[in-house]
């Protein structure tokens, strides 16, 4: 018997068992499908982060106060004097008061952060205008109430209308738009794209907040961090005495503590993945199982009249095939669709198709469908012809 | 003198099960002469099917030997035995035993599309009188139709045997008849030994020898001088 003909056989046989055909491919469906998408979720979200902190322009330090000191705290003034001695290692310090706050413009509102700070910050973190200006120097000088929207903001509160001129209120001030930044994530909610810039001394006062405790601090390059960081730390010693109520920390450091936040994401979410790619192979093991099982009366009809073995096994191989090459690829259909669509809509985390898990995902699922519609087909086809015959 | 074609030597069957084994088939021991009919007679339990499927390599025996055109065919590995069925035998059974999802040309097709000098499907499929049904399905056949396909798939092969397991057990007198009558056609026309299984003593009538069996054993091997054509056969 040619390949063909096994070819023909197969086809007929999926045909005439709609029914078990499906269960077996929804087997595989399931298994691919949920791999795919939790791949994809998980690496979409790894994704988002690691674009947020890279977003955040290089070279960067952060200073974050974190306790109290009974005399007195490092102010702006003190971290521009010591950027000025140490002007070729330092380019830029930038203060940074951070507040969730309701922006408004006429009826609309929006929840957004609010971002304190100065003219520098423009380079420090790569934050740039498409329209209008950034904030100046004189605008922190005199506590000018202005304002530089983020594109999630303008989509949120102006239609089509030009932002430029307009105001906003802030907590029930008013504010002038002076600018609108460039986009970096699609004009997405709560991305970089969902903030506020206002003058350092606005945010101050709007937020009560006397002393600041975050700053932006720009090395002149990359191999200069190190050494402004330990500046930067016997400063602050200096300052405080204690070197628990502060902390300088750089984006090297983040993206190594994000490396293993995303890291065990990716352990977690691959187990999460195993799990429904093993549940979808017991799945098509059991169908295999069972629909071979039912046609050990087929078998034993062709063993009773010579066929080979090999000729019994080339037909189940390629139905295993078909069944589980078709099903797999609807569960690749499935999986990307997810993604695209849920996903995709919910607009949580970015779409990322990863190319090897699809491939994996699809290959396993091939394999336990090939195995396991084999296996019991040579089983039936070592059987005894007469054995198999009386098989009901 | 006619040509022997098996040779069945002192052939046992027992199974065991658990404590007991089962004599099914007992010193079975004649010869089968090429060309003949041949009815073996009996009644339920007595060893007939036993016998035919070891004839047919489909089972081995835990004795004897069966020696076909002087080769011995009982001690066949699985692969050898296989090919036996597939190029010397030609089985029908009492329930048909037809794929459900092949039409009744690809029924046959399924025999012949594995041996090597099969006959033209679609004479022989004439022959057995199915010229106009060969793409029906087996549910869309009668019973008597069902088993010419199962006839034809056994004859498409140009087997040496063609050996039936109650071929008309599972049809009407009238049904039964025409198909006993096809039998004897092909057994006259293409000289083909059949083997055919009944314990209907009036078939008997029909063999140019009767095989009776009782209890696993041969008790008597008779001999039709004149064999009545099966239309004559009245039950
Ligand atoms: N696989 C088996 N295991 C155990 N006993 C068996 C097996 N096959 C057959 N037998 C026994 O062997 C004996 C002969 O069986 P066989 O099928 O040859 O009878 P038969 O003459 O064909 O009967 P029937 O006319 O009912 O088909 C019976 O007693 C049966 O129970
Ligand atoms: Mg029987």
């Amino acid at each position: 018997m040619g390949f063909l003909q096994a070819y023909k056989m197969a086809v007929k046989s999926i045909r005439s068992n709609k029914v078990r055909s499906f269960l077996t491919m929804l087997g595989v469906i399931i298994g691919v499908g949920s791999v795919i998408a939790a791949v994809g979720f998980a690496q979409g979200s790894t994704k988002s982060i690691t674009d947020t902190i890279q977003g955040m322009g290089t070279n960067l330090i952060q200073i974050s106060i974190t306790g109290r000191n009974s005399n007195r705290n490092v102010t702006y003034e003190d971290l521009a004097a010591f950027a000025a001695e140490n002007s070729e290692e330092i380019t830029a310090v930038a203060p940074q008061v951070n507040a969730a706050m309701t922006v408004k413009h006429g009826t609309k509102n929006t929840e957004t952060s609010i971002n304190g700070t100065s003219p520098e910050y423009e380079t420090i973190r790569n934050v740039h205008v498409q329209a209008g200006r950034f904030l100046l120097q004189l605008d922190v000088d005199y506590m000018q109430k202005v304002a530089v929207l983020g594109t999630a903001v303008v989509n949120e509160l102006f239609e089509d209308a030009d932002p430029i001129g307009q105001s906003v209120k802030i907590n029930g001030q008013v504010f002038k738009v002076v600018g609108i930044l460039e986009e970096k994530e699609n004009g997405q909610t709560d991305s970089q794209d969902d903030q506020v810039i206002i003058p350092v001394t606005v945010a101050q006062r709007l937020g009560r907040a006397t002393v600041i405790r975050n700053f932006a601090v720009q090395a002149a390059t990359p191999e200069a961090v190190d050494s402004v960081m330990s500046k930067l730390n016997s400063f602050l010693e200096k300052i405080y005495k204690d070197t628990s109520t502060f902390r300088v920390f750089n984006q090297a450091q983040m993206l190594s503590t994000l490396n293993n936040v995303t890291g065990t994401m990716t352990v977690v979410l691959a187990g999460i993945a195993a799990i429904s790619l093993i549940v979808g192979g017991i799945g098509i093991m059991n169908i295999m199982l069972v629909s071979v099982t039912e046609r050990t009366r087929e078998i034993g009809i062709r063993k009773a009249i010579g066929a080979k073995k090999r000729n019994i096994m080339v037909q189940f191989l390629i139905e295993a095939v078909i069944v589980t090459g078709i099903g797999g690829l609807l569960g690749v259909a499935v999986g990307v669709s997810v993604i695209r669509f849920v996903i995709g809509i919910m607009d949580i985390v970015p779409e990322v198709y990863s190319i090897p898990w699809i491939l994996l995902s699809f290959g396993i699922s091939l394999i336990i469908g090939v195995l396991f519609g084999l296996f019991p087909a040579y089983k039936a086809a070592s059987m005894n012809p007469i054995e198999a015959l009386r098989a009901e | 003198m006619q040509q022997v074609l098996m040779k069945v030597e002192n052939v046992s069957k027992s199974y065991q099960m658990g404590e007991v084994s089962v004599n099914a088939l007992q010193n079975a021991d004649f010869e089968l002469y090429e060309g003949e009919f041949v009815v073996i007679l009996g009644p339920s339990g007595s060893g007939k099917s036993t016998l035919l499927n070891i004839m047919g390599g489909m089972d081995l025996p835990t004795e004897g030997r069966i020696l076909v055109k002087d080769e011995e065919i009982t001690g066949y590995n699985d692969r050898k035995l296989t090919a036996y069925r597939r190029e010397k035998v030609g089985f029908v059974f009492q329930f048909y035993n037809l794929m459900a999802n092949l039409t009744a040309r690809e029924n046959v097709e399924l025999a012949t599309e594995i041996c090597k000098g099969a006959l033209n499907i679609d004479d022989v499929m004439a022959e057995v009188g199915l010229g106009d049904r060969k793409d029906y399905f087996p549910s869309q056949m009668s019973g008597g139709e069902q088993q010419r396909v199962a006839i034809a798939r056994a004859v498409a092969k140009n087997p040496l045997l063609l050996l039936c397991d109650e071929p008309t057990g599972a049809l009407d007198f009238q049904t039964g008849i025409l198909i006993l009558e096809l039998l004897h056609k092909i057994n006259k026309t293409f000289n083909k030994t059949v083997v055919i299984i009944t314990h209907n003593m009036a078939i008997g009538d029909m063999g140019d020898r009767v095989i009776k069996m009782r209890s696993g054993k041969i008790v008597e091997i008779k001999v039709n001088q004149n064999p009545i054509p099966p239309e004559r056969i009245e039950w």
